[in-house]
């Protein structure tokens, strides 16, 4: 009856006229935490592969942080789904009886694949010899949980370390196509619904790409920035500025996608028009126009173009690439919340507008949206502790 | 392991999917008596919008009848009230069944037109729902009517999201998608849609589309016939006469 209550209270809120069954807001909080989630994983692999396919030598300082990022933040993907589920404990239908027509069921299948055959095979070969000799040099426990990462492997001939290198630039080359569906097929999930004018759109899997792209750039540049120097290393600046670079070209790339498809919606002036335009002016003013474009796209992307044009000096620049970082992921996060919460609050009788209310406590709320995403941070202190990304030779050298 | 072991496995393993996938029909299967032929019938519901006087006795017959919780939140049914004003803005609100307030009460002069929409599950002939649920539990019965089956529905509600008509949601209780079936437990027996028994005007008019005899047949003959979004390509079975350009 609580529920009944917050209804009654919401249905107060609404504007014009809604479907009555479209008072509950079906997709919450959680579903904007997940593709923000997957699209960090896609866009931190896709850094990565820059490394190992495209031979961006000023990137490798970034290699392995990235490769940890994204499987830190892989393993934690499934989580908001999961707990966002009416019935959890059926989850596991999806395996056993996919319906072939959903995109959805495809999840389980996209995310194994990516999951086993492109992180985890790639960070072992990457990391293959490494633990071999590191579990040698250790003692107790981290030497047995080394070796069994290791899958008791103890080959470090040149003949094997080649064959490693070769395997992960073979993977990469897989993975890079395989990112890209890990990503597009999220969209694909929002794309296809034709029911929703705001989500229905063949742009929406090109558009979650590259704000992916954006948004796992930004974030392993922040982590580089903030955790080599924990570990006692130096900020290599050819690399902070490399990262930053591509950076900038990938917001201008995800930018004028978007812009693309704002002003085909817009010229084309379909029945939803209006409804949509009143949704963009006033539900998602700020979550859309001040913080995923102003400040999340426009004001670092000046803000990189000033670094670009001015030769400023080192700290300066570290400081303003943070900032752009910061900045990016809060227009990321808005991004997704406009994607999945903005186009669940105009009703599909193009006639009214509701509200989303999110729940502090409660399975699908805020509380456990933040722990979801302070998981992988977690996660990924516990894997930079056991599989470091920087040699000692590399923290003491740079 | 072999290979032969291996694709062997692999065989049985894709078997047993098959079959694990056919027991939503067989969930189905058990709803129905013996006597009952699926393959003779296929469904549909036509709706007079001029007869409809917006009394809300379908939406209360159907609540009872089918379990849907009684907050005005959840509806398997519903009537929607359009008032077109002479200045062409429109208003709607959904019949309260709760209370005598009809909404805007306009004087006559600046009223256009005036009427009331019932709304149900449309049992779209290629239905967004089916398509898009990822276990398959939501499906398309041989006599038309698509039904959910509550045992397999895993509550990810990617349906309701696909629905261009709202008719969908999640019933508080159970956790899982839930929206008319046409009252399958009472078609199967030879009894109509309680919506369609209540109603004191006959605006609701449910027959099968097999046999041109039946009152559905007479009701898409006699009438000009409109359905809900059709540039959705969803092919609704709901139809309706007398339908006006605003209603969407």
């Amino acid at each position: 009856m609580e529920t009944a209550q917050n209804f009654m209270e919401l249905s107060k809120q609404v504007v014009g006229f809604i479907y009555p069954n479209e008072i509950d807001i079906q997709w919450s909080i959680l579903i904007v935490v997940y593709p923000y989630i997957t699209g960090l994983v896609a866009g931190a692999f896709i850094l990565a592969s820059l490394v190992k396919v495209f031979n961006v030598k000023e990137l490798q300082p970034t290699y392995r942080l990235a490769m940890l990022t994204a499987l830190a933040f892989m393993l934690i993907a499934p989580l908001p789904l999961q707990l966002h589920l009416g019935r959890p404990e059926r989850s596991y239908e999806m395996f056993m009886t996919p319906n072939l027509t959903s995109a959805m069921a495809m999840f389980g299948f996209v995310y194994l694949w990516y999951l086993m055959l492109v992180l985890l095979l790639e960070i072992y070969f990457e990391y293959r010899r490494d633990m071999i000799v590191w579990s040698s040099e250790s003692t107790g426990l981290k030497k047995w949980v080394l070796k069994i990462l290791s899958l008791f492997s103890t080959d470090i001939s040149e003949k094997a370390v080649a064959f490693d290198k070769k395997t992960v630039k073979i993977i990469t080359i897989i993975g890079i196509p395989s990112a890209f569906l890990l990503h597009g097929y999220v969209g694909f999930i929002f794309g296809s619904i034709k029911a929703n004018p705001w989500w229905s759109s063949v742009m929406m899997p090109v558009v979650f790409l590259f704000s992916a792209i954006v948004s796992g750039i930004a974030m392993v540049m922040l982590l580089y920035m903030i955790i080599k120097p924990l570990l006692g290393g130096k900020i290599d600046m050819k690399c902070l500025d490399k990262v930053a670079s591509f950076l900038f070209y990938a917001v201008i790339v995800d930018f004028s996608i978007e812009v693309l498809d704002f002003i085909h919606r817009l010229y084309e002036s379909e029945e939803s028009i209006k409804i949509l335009s009143q949704l963009v002016t006033t539900k998602l003013f700020i979550s859309l126009v001040v913080l995923q474009i102003l400040m999340g796209m426009l004001l670092p992307l000046a803000v990189m173009a000033v670094i670009k044009v001015f030769k400023l000096q080192e700290e300066v620049r570290k400081l303003l690439y943070f900032v752009c970082g910061l900045l990016i992921q809060l227009g990321i996060f808005s991004t997704r919340w406009n994607v999945v919460i903005g186009g669940q609050l105009f009703s599909k009788s193009f006639r009214g507008l509701t509200t989303y209310k999110m729940e502090l406590m409660g399975m699908e709320g805020f509380l456990v949206a933040l722990a979801l995403l302070i998981l992988p941070f977690v996660i990924l202190s516990i894997l930079i502790k056991l599989l470091p990304p920087w040699k000692k030779e590399e923290l003491a050298g740079s | 392991m072999e290979r032969r072991d291996f694709l062997k496995h692999l065989c049985w393993v894709i078997t047993s999917g098959g079959i694990l996938g056919g027991l939503s029909a067989d969930a189905w299967a058990k709803m129905l008596n013996k006597d009952y032929d699926t393959t003779k019938h296929y469904y549909g519901m036509g709706i007079d919008i001029d007869k409809c006087i917006g009394c809300g006795r379908c939406m209360q017959a159907c609540k009872t009848e089918n379990d849907v919780p009684a907050v005005p939140f959840y509806f398997r049914t519903w009537v929607e009230r359009y008032v077109i004003r002479t200045d062409r803005t429109v208003s709607v609100n959904t019949i309260n069944m709760e209370s005598d307030e009809l909404g805007d009460v306009l004087a006559e002069k600046d009223v256009l037109r005036s009427f009331f929409v019932p709304k149900l599950c449309n049992q779209c002939d290629h239905p967004p729902c089916v398509q898009v649920c990822p276990v398959g539990a939501t499906f398309k019965t041989d006599d038309g009517v698509i039904l959910v089956d509550s045992k397999r529905c895993i509550g990810c509600r990617y349906c309701i999201q696909a629905c261009p008509y709202g008719a969908r949601y999640l019933h508080p209780k159970t956790r899982v998608a839930d929206k008319c079936t046409f009252c399958y437990h009472r078609l199967v027996r030879g009894l109509l849609p309680v919506c369609v028994e209540v109603c004191p005007k006959q605006a609701r008019i449910f027959g099968d589309m097999k046999s041109i005899a039946s009152p559905l047949g007479r009701f898409t003959r006699m009438n000009k016939i409109h359905v809900l979004k059709p540039s959705l390509n969803t092919d609704p079975k709901v139809y309706y006469a007398n339908l006006d350009g605003e209603v969407n």
